[in-house]
C-alpha cells in the first residue's frame, strides 16, 4: 500500500489511459443546461440539474438506479416527450438555441440529437434498409448516396467488414454486439451532431462490449458523445467527462480522470468505492 | 398407505393431465365425427348405384314391378310397420326391413321415393340393359330404351338403340351450350344495353336535356340492339327445333311406353352394366358436375355454382371492407385516443359488439343499409330507374357491409392486440432517427402488426363465412338469375342478390317439396361450406405465416 487510492479497484493507470489535462472551462459548449427542473406528474424527477456538455467530446452520466441519468438524457432528444405526465421547466440549449421553445421541430432535433439504446432495437428490415432508414425518412432516395451512407455509416460503427456480403438480409439474424453497432451505425447515418448512449451495452457480452467502447472512443473525432452507464469502469474507460447523479441532483461533475481519483464530494466518494449504489 | 399413494398422484398433477387430454380427444373425436357423417352422406350421393329390378308382393294386393335404386335399408319393429297399418303377418320375427327405394319417373308415379318392406320383394335381379336417365325435367327416369326416333321416324330398335342415343344425347349437349350461351350471354348482353338506353333516356328527362338529337341518336342504338336481337332469335328458334328432332321410346317397371324428347336428357347410363372403373369415372363426373353447374328442379337437382361463388364473392369483399375499417378503428383506439375512461367504455362496447346474436345484424342492415342508404343512394344517383330500386333493395353489396360489421369488432380486438405487442423499443428507435408518429406507425408498426391484423381477418371471415341468418334479410335468395360478376359493365354488380352455401342448405333442406332427393345435397353442400371456408382460412393462415416469417417479434 503505497497510496491510498479512492478508486478500489479502478486503477486508471491500469485502464491504459494516459492522463490527460482537461478542464471544463476550455471546452466548447454543445449543449448548456442552465438549472433544469423535470417532474413525471407531481414528482420531481430532476432537482435544478445545471451542466454543460462539452463538444466532441465524451461526456458520461454515472449514479445509481432511479438517479435520473437516463432521464436526463432524454431530455436532450425530447424522448421524454412520449412519457405521459412528463414535464419540464427551464431550457436545454444545443448549440445556443434552446430546445424547448415553443415551435422547436422535434423530429429535426432528433435528426441532429442520434440515440443508442439499452437494448439493441434494429428493425424488422434488411440490415441496409435499417441504415438508411432514417435517410429516407429525411426523404433522400437516390440509390447512389444511400449505397454510399451505408458503407460509411457501417464502416464508422465498425461493422462493414461482417456485414458487406449480406447487407440485404435481415438484421433480426445479427447477433447482440452487431446489433448494437448496427444502430449505432443507423443512427450515424444521419449525421447527427450530438449522440446520446443510454446504457448501451449492458445486454452484451464483454468481447461486443469491449467493441463498442473502442467505437465510443473512435466516433469521438466527429461527434459530441453522452453515455450513460451503470458500469463505472465503463465510464472511467470511454470518458472524459463524467457527471455523478444522486437522487435526481447533480453532485458532481468534471474531468473524469479527476472525479474518479480525488472526487471533491463525500457522496462521490462513497459510491464509487462502492459504498452505496 | 393407499390413501396416500392417491393423495400423491392427485398431487403429481396427472389428473389434470388426463382430464386435459380427455378434453382434447372429446374434441377431436367430435370434429372427424361431424365431418365424416357429412362427407359420407353427402358424397355417397354422387356414386351410380346400382338399379334393381323387384317384384313387390304386398299380401293381399295386386302385386306389380319396381325398378330403383336402394337407398337406405333399416330394421324396424314389426309393431312399428303393423300400427302404420300394413298388413304385416301377425306372427313372425320382431324386426322387418324397411327400404327406400329411388323409383324415378315422378311424371308417371308423382313420386320419386317409395317405401317398401324388404320381406316382400321378391325375383330381385340387375339386369344390365336397365337404364338411368337424367332429365332436365321431372328427375329421373328408370326402365328400359326400347328404340331412338327422329323426326317421328324409328332410326334404332333393340341392341343398337343405346350408342345411337349416346350419340344423339351428346348432339343434345353441345346443343344446350350454345343455347345457354345464346340466352344467356347474348341475349343478356342486349337486355342490359336496351336498359341502359332506356335509363339514360329517362335521366335526360328527368334533366330537362331529352333534344330530339339525343332521341334520335338513342333510336338508332336501340335498332341496333334489336336488330341484332332479331338475328339471335332466329339461331335460336333453329337451335329449338333441332333440340326436339330426336325423341327416344322407353318402357317403366310395369311395361308402360313413354316418349321422351332427347331435348329433355342430361344423361343415359346403364349402372349395371358399368364396371367399378367406369363408376369412379362417372362418379367424379358428377361431382364436378355439382360443383360447376346451375341448380334445376328448386334447388334439387343439377349443382349449386352460383352458390359458392356468392358465398366467396360475398366474403372476399366482407375481407375487403373490415379488415381496412377495424385496423383504423383499432389504430387510433390503440395509438392516438388517450387512455381514459371513454376508450375503455368504447373498448368494452365493441367486445360486446362481437357478441350480438348475428339476426340483430340482419335486422339493422335492412334497416339502414338496405332502406335508409340505399334509399338516398337510388334517389341521388339512380332516379331514372325509379320506381324499381337498384340499391334501396336487399343485395350484394348490403350482404357484405352487414358482415363487415359483424366481424369488425373480431378484427379490432385482434389488431390493437398485435399493436400493444410491438416493443416499446422499437417505435422510440424510429422516433429517435427523427421519423414523426406517424411515420413511424406506417413504417415501423404497421407492417410488424400485420400478423395480427391477419389473425383478424381470419377470424372474422371465419365468422362471417358461415353466417345465415342476416343474410336472409339483406340479400341472399334462393334462386340468382345471375352471377354477380359478368362481362357487361361494370363487370361486378353489387346491387343484384345472390345465392349462399349456407341459405342453399337451409333452403334444400327445409324448403324443398322433394325432400327424400334433397337430403343428401343437403350433407354434400354442407361438407362443400365447409371446405370453402377452410379454404379461404387456409389461405389466409398462409399468407399470416408469411408475414410473421418476415416480421419475426424481437424477444430475444
Amino acid at each position: 500500500m503505497q497510496h491510498e487510492s479512492p478508486t478500489h479497484g479502478i486503477n486508471m493507470s491500469a485502464l491504459g489511459r494516459s492522463k490527460q489535462s482537461l478542464s471544463l472551462a476550455d471546452e466548447a459548449v454543445a449543449i448548456e443546461v442552465p438549472g433544469l427542473n423535470l417532474y413525471y406528474g407531481e414528482k420531481q424527477a430532476l432537482f435544478d440539474v445545471s451542466l454543460n456538455i462539452p463538444k466532441q467530446r465524451v461526456t458520461a452520466f454515472i449514479g445509481p438506479s432511479g438517479c435520473g441519468k437516463s432521464t436526463l438524457l432524454r431530455t436532450f432528444n425530447r424522448m421524454n416527450d412520449l412519457v405521459d405526465g412528463c414535464r419540464v421547466e427551464g431550457e436545454i440549449n444545443l448549440y445556443g438555441n434552446n430546445i424547448y421553445r415553443k415551435g422547436e421541430d422535434v423530429a429535426e432535433l432528433r435528426r441532429r440529437v442520434g440515440m443508442v439504446f439499452q437494448k439493441p432495437n434494429p428493425f424488422p428490415k434488411t440490415i441496409y434498409e435499417n441504415v438508411v432508414y432514417g435517410l429516407r425518412i429525411q426523404g433522400i432516395n437516390k440509390k447512389r448516396v444511400l449505397d454510399e451512407a451505408v458503407e460509411w455509416a457501417l464502416k464508422g460503427a465498425a461493422l462493414w467488414d461482417e456485414v458487406k456480403d449480406r447487407l440485404h438480409e435481415s438484421a433480426l439474424g445479427l447477433s447482440g454486439g452487431q446489433q448494437q453497432r448496427l444502430v449505432i451505425a443507423r443512427t450515424i447515418a444521419v449525421e447527427p451532431e450530438v449522440l446520446l448512449l443510454d446504457e448501451p451495452c449492458s445486454a452484451l457480452d464483454p468481447i461486443s462490449t469491449l467493441k463498442v467502447e473502442e467505437l465510443i472512443y473512435e466516433l469521438k473525432s466527429k461527434f459530441t458523445i453522452v453515455i450513460v452507464t451503470h458500469n463505472m469502469q465503463q465510464a472511467a474507460r470511454v470518458s472524459d467527462y463524467t457527471a455523478f447523479m444522486y437522487m435526481g441532483k447533480m453532485v458532481e461533475y468534471g474531468d473524469t480522470d479527476t472525479l474518479f481519483t480525488n472526487p471533491a464530494k463525500k457522496q462521490t466518494e462513497d459510491y464509487i468505492t462502492g459504498r452505496y449504489g | 398407505m393407499k390413501q396416500n399413494s392417491l393423495k400423491g398422484w392427485f398431487k403429481s398433477g396427472a389428473p389434470g393431465v388426463w382430464i386435459s387430454g380427455g378434453a382434447v380427444s372429446i374434441a377431436v373425436i367430435m370434429t372427424i365425427g361431424l365431418l365424416s357423417v357429412i362427407a359420407v352422406r353427402g358424397l355417397g350421393h354422387f356414386w351410380p348405384a346400382d338399379l334393381v329390378h323387384a317384384q313387390y308382393d304386398v299380401p293381399g294386393n295386386a302385386n306389380h314391378v319396381l325398378i330403383g335404386e336402394v337407398v337406405q335399408k333399416e330394421e324396424v319393429p314389426r309393431e312399428r310397420l303393423k300400427s302404420a297399418g300394413l298388413p304385416v303377418p301377425d306372427q313372425g320375427p320382431e324386426f322387418m326391413t324397411r327400404e327406400l327405394i329411388k323409383v324415378g319417373n315422378r311424371d308417371l308415379n308423382g313420386n320419386d321415393f317409395t317405401w317398401v318392406v324388404g320381406e316382400w320383394l321378391t325375383n330381385q335381379s340387375t339386369p344390365p340393359e336397365l337404364m338411368a336417365i337424367e332429365r332436365r325435367e321431372w328427375g329421373n327416369f328408370y326402365g328400359y330404351l326400347v328404340n331412338v326416333k327422329e323426326n317421328g321416324k324409328v332410326i334404332a330398335e333393340g341392341a343398337a338403340a343405346w350408342p345411337e342415343l349416346q350419340a344423339r344425347v351428346k348432339r343434345i349437349n353441345e346443343l344446350a351450350a350454345q343455347l345457354s350461351q345464346l340466352e344467356k350471354k347474348d341475349i343478356g348482353a342486349i337486355n342490359y344495353g336496351l336498359e341502359r338506353i332506356r335509363l339514360h333516356g329517362r335521366k335526360l328527362e328527368l334533366d330537362g336535356k331529352l333534344t330530339p338529337q339525343a332521341q334520335a341518336d338513342m333510336e338508332s342504338e336501340r335498332a341496333e340492339l334489336n336488330a341484332r336481337y332479331k338475328a339471335i332469335e332466329e339461331r335460336l328458334g333453329d337451335l329449338h327445333a333441332q333440340f326436339n328432332r330426336d325423341s327416344l321410346t322407353a318402357r317403366d317397371a310395369n311395361g308402360k311406353e313413354l316418349e321422351i324428347s332427347i331435348g329433355k336428357v342430361v344423361k343415359a347410363y346403364q349402372p349395371n352394366a358399368m364396371n367399378s372403373w367406369q363408376k369412379l369415372g362417372m362418379y367424379f363426373s358428377n361431382i364436378w358436375e355439382f360443383l360447376t353447374q346451375d341448380p334445376r328442379e328448386a334447388n334439387t337437382e343439377g349443382g349449386i355454382f352460383p352458390a359458392i361463388f356468392g358465398t366467396v364473392m360475398m366474403t372476399l369483399i366482407m375481407a375487403v371492407i373490415v379488415t381496412p375499417f377495424g385496423v383504423l378503428a383499432a389504430v387510433y383506439l390503440r395509438e392516438y385516443a388517450k387512455q381514459n375512461t371513454l376508450t375503455r367504455v368504447i373498448r368494452i362496447a365493441v367486445n360486446n359488439l362481437a357478441g350480438v346474436p348475428a339476426i340483430v345484424y340482419g335486422v339493422f342492415g335492412l334497416g339502414f343499409f338496405v332502406y335508409v342508404l340505399g334509399g338516398s343512394v337510388d334517389r341521388l344517383f339512380f332516379a331514372e330507374a325509379l320506381p324499381a330500386p337498384t340499391f334501396g333493395t336487399p343485395g350484394l353489396m348490403w350482404a357484405s357491409l352487414t358482415l363487415a360489421l359483424l366481424a369488425v369488432p373480431v378484427v379490432i380486438v385482434a389488431t390493437e392486440e398485435g399493436l400493444a405487442r410491438i416493443p416499446r423499443t422499437v417505435r422510440e428507435g424510429s422516433l429517435a432517427l427523427g421519423a414523426t408518429k406517424s411515420e413511424t406507425l406506417w413504417k415501423i408498426v404497421l407492417p410488424m402488426a400485420s400478423p395480427a391484423m391477419m389473425t383478424g381477418m381470419i377470424l372474422a371471415v371465419a365468422r362471417a363465412a358461415g353466417e345465415v341468418a342476416p343474410l336472409m334479410l339483406v340479400g341472399v335468395v334462393k334462386l340468382a338469375p345471375s352471377l354477380p360478376l359478368d362481362g357487361n359493365y361494370p363487370y361486378l354488380h353489387l346491387d343484384q342478390k345472390i345465392m349462399h352455401l349456407g341459405f342453399h342448405i337451409y333452403d334444400v333442406g327445409f324448403q324443398s317439396p322433394n325432400v327424400e332427393a334433397a337430403r343428401p345435397l343437403v350433407y354434400a353442400t354442407a361438407l362443400l361450406l365447409v371446405l370453402v371456408i377452410a379454404t379461404l382460412n387456409l389461405s389466409a393462415v398462409w399468407i399470416r405465416n408469411h408475414l410473421r416469417e418476415k416480421y419475426k417479434a424481437l424477444e430475444s
